[in-house]
């Protein structure tokens, strides 16, 4: 479903190489966990997947299901069926939860030739999904992601992904400020996705979320390189050891 | 000044006399309003257009930026168009003739500002408010038409009275002295659009007085021709514990410049102004406001929202005058811009004279593109860019339309001017 072959890219604003001959491939109905220390370039790789204009690809290429999505904004790579989970969600003042959430699902629709929802099977899927996640119908009444707490914005994000059925879920440090609750609540939110048509790119710093969503690979991230990859062992060999072993061994 | 020393007119300016001219014996008044008419227009004459070198017209020198003004053209014609907010009560004044046909509402009278021009009851008011009052100045030379409304005390009125001025061509100067009795509770808006594409040139002045406790929505909403010059002036006058919340949109015309002159007049009146300039093409608008705290404990908070596209330029000043013996009084001012083109422009001049020792008063002003941050995250989300930018300017000032939130139907249509303008030039 994934394929980034050597891959290099930098900071558009500065010429900072960030991700320096990258390689990874990831199947349908597999989850991959990219780990690494802080400054790896996690968070780069997420946003280089998912179009953000602030990188520029300088060689390589990323391949969605046989084809370069390098050409595609954002939009498009979204509408394909790409998603990222925020490590810090956006807030938006001015644009209401319900507003974007149905401008977005019928933006991607039109995009794939679909009919647009009715506004009360849009609220169905809405309510159905808020329900799951335990996301007080108040929340979705607030503009967007303003005013909501740190685990509030991850259920969000984790609403909007079950709610647009990507086929390339990007999660980028969703553990990150969430509490043991919050944290279950959304690892369930991600494997109620799980289906052999889906790929999940869980990007994290720490094997804890690791425990909850139970990656098929694990691969380590060091310099803008894959050095080393395994299976759900390797999260737990770096729980105990730390990256400094692999690293060492890497360079 | 020399006054008296005689310049060369520029073709406006020249205009302008001559649309006088060409009208006495015809223009409404009576003696004394005839004497005021003349005494306006030879100032026009002797002085011109202000300049950017007159202050308060710096950043609008209307002498070299108003080229040309059309003739009136008595055969005009324009309809009359639906209420902004279904089941408001609609003046009409079209082409700048009040059509008193209907019934006010209880509690309001209505009467045509020809009366108040043929009585002389209007040559008080015709002042203007000072050398550079040059919209007051053309408008009181010119006025021939308008309405002079009276809401009386007490008076609650459930739907928003529209004042609604059609223009097709030609010129239209209208004038509307408005007064608010004791405790009255209300919503106007003066609506200013065009019919036609051709050029016309309007000057309205609203005189609008709140009496103790008189609670008003005034909303100025101007949607001009893409050709028309517009000048507009609202001067008002707060009362104890009166309170006007005051929301102009510019979403129009090609030259414009709307003025906002108030004063608070007794203790605990409290102003709130609003403002949302939408900007594109080649066209100057310009908001200039003054307002003098004169007694104590008075309250005013301004919020001014530009978005500017292509090549165009906004101005916005705003002064805020304490008296000496305004003491707590609380006022706040902020100017934020978005600029969306690289020939966009945009001028803020805020500006705090404080002759009281014991006040909380503060102004700020910004100007920003687009959130590259918000951008990227409507589209990571497959809201193509176009349509993400359009929705990001519309937050920007959806922000301000959501504050008349007890006004369900009157957000809805603004809310809805704004996205059609938005649709039409991002």
């Amino acid at each position: 479903m994934l394929e980034i072959k050597n891959l290099h890219a930098r900071i558009a604003e500065d010429g900072t190489e960030i991700i320096r001959g990258l390689n990874l491939t990831v199947k349908a109905g597999e989850v991959a966990a990219i780990m690494g220390p802080n400054g790896s370039g996690k968070s780069t790789l997420s946003y280089i997947l998912s179009g953000r204009e602030d990188y520029e690809v300088t060689e390589g290429d990323i391949l969605y299901n046989g084809e370069s999505i390098l050409e595609l904004d954002a939009s498009e790579r979204a509408a394909k069926g790409i998603f990222l989970a925020f490590q810090y969600p956006v807030e938006i003042p001015g644009v209401a939860t319900m507003q974007f959430l149905k401008v977005a699902m019928n933006e991607q629709r039109k995009y794939r030739g679909e009919d647009e929802l009715t506004t009360p099977e849009f609220m169905r899927r809405v309510k159905e999904a808020a329900a799951e996640l335990k996301i007080a119908p108040e929340m979705l009444r607030r503009p967007l992601n303003v005013g909501f707490s740190g685990g509030e914005k991850k259920r969000a994000e984790i609403l909007q992904m079950s709610l647009l059925q990507p086929k390339l879920c990007v999660l980028d440090e969703t553990d990150s400020g969430l509490d043991i609750d919050a944290l279950k609540i959304v690892a369930d939110g991600v494997n109620a996705l799980r289906s052999p048509d889906r790929a999940v790119v869980v990007i994290t710093h720490y094997q804890r979320l690791l425990d909850y969503i139970v990656p098929d690979t694990v691969h380590v991230l060091y310099k803008g390189q894959v050095i080393k990859s395994g299976d759900k062992t390797l999260a737990h060999e770096l729980e105990a050891n730390g990256y400094a072993d692999i690293i060492e061994a890497a360079a | 000044m020399n006054m008296q020393q005689a310049i060369k007119m520029t073709a406006a300016e020249t205009a302008l006399v001559d649309a006088y001219t060409a009208q006495i014996g015809d223009l409404p008044g009576d003696g004394s309003v005839l004497s005021v008419r003349d005494t306006l227009v030879h100032e026009l004459r002797t002085a011109g257009l202000p300049t950017r070198r007159v202050e308060s017209w710096h950043y609008t020198d209307l002498r070299t930026l108003l080229r040309a003004v059309p003739a009136a053209d008595p055969t005009a014609f324009a309809d009359r168009v639906d209420a902004l907010v279904p089941g408001s009560t609609v003046l009409s004044i079209r082409n700048g003739q009040a059509d008193l046909k209907g019934n006010p509402p209880q509690g309001v009278t209505v009467r045509s500002y020809v009366d108040s021009l043929l009585d002389g009851s209007a040559a008080a008011g015709l002042a203007v408010l000072g050398f550079d009052d040059a919209i007051g100045r053309i408008n009181g030379g010119l006025v021939r038409g308008g309405l002079e409304i009276a809401v009386a005390a007490e008076t609650t009125l459930e739907d928003p009275l529209e004042i609604q001025l059609v223009q097709s061509l030609g010129q239209a100067h209208t004038r509307f002295p408005v007064t608010f009795g004791a405790n009255a509770k209300a919503t106007v808006i003066e609506r200013h659009l065009s019919t036609k594409d051709g050029e016309s040139f309007v000057s309205s002045v609203s005189d609008v007085t709140l009496d103790e406790g008189a609670d008003v929505v005034w909303i100025i909403l101007q949607q001009q021709g893409a050709a028309d010059t517009h000048l507009g002036q609202i001067r008002f006058d707060l009362g104890k514990n009166a309170k006007l919340h005051l929301f102009v949109i510019n979403a129009g015309g090609k030259l414009v410049r709307q003025e906002i002159h108030g004063k608070t007049s007794g203790e605990g009146a409290d102003f709130k102004l609003r403002g949302i300039n939408l900007l594109g093409g080649e066209t100057h608008t310009d908001v200039t406001f003054t307002l003098g705290h004169n007694v104590p404990h008075t309250t005013s908070t301004e919020i001014i929202r530009n978005v500017v596209f292509d090549r165009a330029k906004g101005v916005f000043q705003g002064k805020i005058l304490v008296a000496k013996d305004a003491q707590k009084t609380d006022a706040k001012m902020a100017c934020n811009t978005l600029l969306l083109s690289d020939d966009a422009d945009l001028s803020a001049k805020p500006e705090l004279e404080i002759f009281a020792d014991d006040v909380q008063c503060g102004h700020g002003a910004t100007v920003a593109d687009i959130d590259h941050t918000q951008l990227f995250y409507l589209m990571a989300r497959g809201v193509p860019e176009n349509k993400a930018r359009a929705m990001l300017v519309n937050a920007f000032v959806a922000e301000i339309v959501e504050e008349l939130e007890d006004h369900e139907a009157l957000v809805e249509s603004l809310e809805e001017v704004i996205s059609t303008w938005l649709d039409k030039h991002a």
